[in-house]
């Protein structure tokens, strides 16, 4: 039934939603008496102004494609791993320790990299098959279990930060100790960005879209999000596969902690998931679960993210309006798609 | 610590609670109406930024309340548009809100950080407040910490002994039959949303003109509270006196934090501060595990005594959402 005029009519409604959203963050600039032009031009150049913003665009990208990622594979579980924040940092958290316990070591620095970044995918997964154990075993809906779990994540953190891994002397919010040059995944000379980096976030999206659009695998899993009740009847082992889901969620997340420690900080930081798994979940919401989308999408909100840190620089504006234009963009892009269903059922 | 400090501290964990408690009891009429408004944590912050902006611009502490009120309200509105009349979901636009929420606060908040401005007075009550210990911790709170406790025994007198709290039930366990019963599903959960809404958005000036007067933006330590209400939601069973403990528990938790903190000088108190969350958590777990199917297969192969004496207690633990919540009423 997709004909021609009904995928033209769907893509004027998906206008209109990035129109109204765009309307509507004019307002609020307007009422925090902003230029509008001046603060959307300030995001342009700062996300695509010189090579140097385009590549930090790139490695704000890489978590939020691997959060979107693995988001994807809960999602089509018919789950909502608002926990994936928890799993980024406790994916951070493992690579940071595997690297403390090898760097001592005669250990060639490839292979404490390599243990660090694996170390930090079972980490990720750990806590996610946690937020898993709670809904299946003990009936916490996995949004209650995932935001509890995303706290203890934190407090897991920053005790390790200003307690057994605080620098020497004083332990403060700048983090820990900084790992030497030689155990960070290999950077562009003279930018932040690393290739290796980029290759594994292209590497993990290809393979979710694969996993969920080729295999049997992906299907079994779609029918345990559709109809919890007709899989088990169809002879599905539906907790196993939620808890699968879950795990494998958690292993990109971590992956994304990992990132964030070898190629990006160097280091455990507080705030090391930056936000990016709740942005993943908006990225996953906006794109309506289709993998396909979800690069672009992802690369958009980044060069948003990166754009809106000129705003406190030079409009003294604070950079949370990315934010702001973010969510009010899947909320118009779900409100606008209400309305559209509602017009063409009355018709 | 000598006693005097001591309910000094108790009265200011009563205080610290109204604002959990407005969001908690906002929350438990929304839900029990059969619609999930995950949106609180945004809500509070929003409503916190506003009202402080408003009362600042002002001069009135009751505009500041009302432009509370209006943007709890307001987001709710938003949620119970897209989801009763759009079948949308109900979590999708909440999570949406809950983030665009605390953005905009940081956005338009940034020019009010760490400002003065009005506060809500103590108003200690005549005679009552002069008795020895109750009066120093029930009399000498605020207006809006007076009202607070009122709100605790509205709600469950609304809910429990009311006709219209009745239908509220019946719309939340079986929509299909309260409207036969000719209960006007859909209008009846956009009132409750609402309201539901103005109570969580009522959190938001507690905090900034009364409990923690002021914005001081990232650093007001509000953000996290309104998933915390969402959770305290829960175990209290949607029940407002349930409810009531389980946000008195928490604030009693924090207080405890910050007091402690002397005396364990080697954990950081940012540790301390989200103490409160696993605790949560491990409360969630002992609600819901009466609910799980394996809980009941382990029982069956106990012995009666055991049997009995494990059931009862899960029993008095356990607590079971509306049955309806989160799932859309198609009037015909």
């Amino acid at each position: 039934m997709v004909d021609l005029r009904a995928r033209w009519i769907n893509i004027g409604f998906q206008v209109l939603a990035i129109l109204l959203a765009l309307l509507f963050t004019t307002g609020i600039l307007l009422l925090a008496g902003a230029p509008p032009l001046e603060a959307y031009r300030q995001i342009l150049t700062g996300s695509i102004g010189s090579f140097n913003k385009i590549s930090d665009v790139l490695v704000a990208w890489v978590p939020l494609l691997l959060s979107a990622a693995g988001l994807l594979i809960t999602f089509s579980a018919g789950l909502w791993n608002i926990g994936i924040e928890g799993q980024i940092t406790l994916g951070a958290v493992f690579t940071t320790w595997v690297l403390r316990s090898l760097q001592d070591t005669t250990l060639p620095p490839g292979l404490i990299i390599t243990a660090g970044i694996l170390g930090g995918m079972l980490g990720g997964a750990l806590w996610a098959s946690l937020a898993g154990a709670l809904k299946t075993f003990g009936g916490v809906n996995e949004i209650f279990g995932g935001l509890g779990l995303n706290f203890v994540a934190t407090a897991i953190t920053l005790w390790l930060i200003f307690g057994p891994w605080k620098r020497p002397g004083i332990g403060s919010m700048s983090g820990t100790e900084p790992f030497p040059a030689q155990l960070s995944l290999p950077l562009l000379p003279g930018y932040r960005l690393s290739p290796w980096a980029v290759v594994l976030g292209i590497a993990a999206i290809v393979l979710v879209y694969m996993l969920l659009q080729g295999t049997y695998f992906g299907l079994k899993l779609k029918a345990v999000g559709k109809n919890i009740r007709s899989a088990f009847l169809l002879g599905i082992p539906t907790w196993q596969y939620m808890m699968l889901a879950f795990i494998l969620c958690g292993a990109l997340g971590g992956l994304a902690g990992a990132i964030q420690v070898t190629a990006v900080y160097h280091r455990l930081i507080p705030s090391i998931s930056s936000g990016y798994g709740f942005l993943g979940l908006l990225v996953a919401m906006l794109v309506n679960f289709r993998a396909i989308w979800a690069a672009p999408v992802a690369l958009f909100f980044a060069a948003l993210n990166i754009g809106s840190i000129q705003l406190p620089i030079v409009l003294k504006l604070d950079s949370s309006l990315s934010g702001v234009l973010q969510g009010v963009l899947v909320l118009f892009v779900l409100i606008v798609d209400g309305i559209r269903q509602r017009l063409i059922h009355k018709t | 610590m000598n006693t005097d400090l001591i309910i000094i501290g108790l009265a200011g964990v009563l205080a610290a609670a109204a604002p959990v408690l407005f969001a908690v009891i906002g929350e438990t009429l929304t839900e029990r109406a059969g619609v999930i408004n995950l949106s609180v944590n945004g809500t509070i912050l929003l409503s916190a930024m506003g009202s402080f902006a408003a009362a600042y611009l002002t001069g009135s502490i009751v505009v500041g309340f009302l432009a509370g009120m209006v943007i709890g309200g307001l987001t709710a509105l938003i949620i119970a548009f897209s989801s009763i009349t759009l079948h949308q979901s109900q979590v999708a636009v909440g999570f949406v809100m809950a983030l665009v929420g605390r953005d905009l606060a940081y956005f338009l908040g940034s020019s009010y950080m760490g400002v003065s401005g009005p506060r809500l007075p103590a108003w200690n009550i005549p005679v009552l407040s002069q008795i020895p210990l109750v009066g120093t911790l029930f009399f000498r709170q605020d207006l809006i910490t007076y009202l607070s406790f009122l709100l605790i025994f509205v709600a469950w007198l609304w809910i429990f002994k009311t006709r219209p709290g009745l239908m509220l039930q019946g719309i939340g366990e079986r929509p299909a039959a309260a409207f036969v019963r000719g209960a006007n599903v859909n209008r009846l959960r956009y009132l409750y949303t609402v309201l539901g809404g103005v109570l969580v958005g009522l959190a938001g000036p507690t905090y900034s003109l009364s409990v923690k007067a002021g914005w001081k933006g990232t650093i007001s330590g509000l953000d996290g509270i309104g998933w915390i209400a969402l959770a305290i939601t829960i175990f209290g069973g949607w029940n407002p006196l349930r409810a009531a403990f389980g946000a008195y528990l928490f604030a009693l938790l924090q207080w405890l934090g910050v007091v402690l903190q002397s005396s364990l000088p080697g954990i950081p108190s940012q540790v301390l501060q989200v103490a409160p969350f696993p605790l949560m958590i491990m409360a969630l777990l002992l609600v819901n595990i009466g609910n799980t199917e394996w809980i009941e297969r382990l029982l069956a192969g106990m012995p009666e005594s055991t049997r009995r004496l494990i059931a009862r207690l899960l029993r008095a633990l356990r607590a079971s959402p509306p049955a309806a919540l989160g799932v859309p009423f198609e009037q015909e």
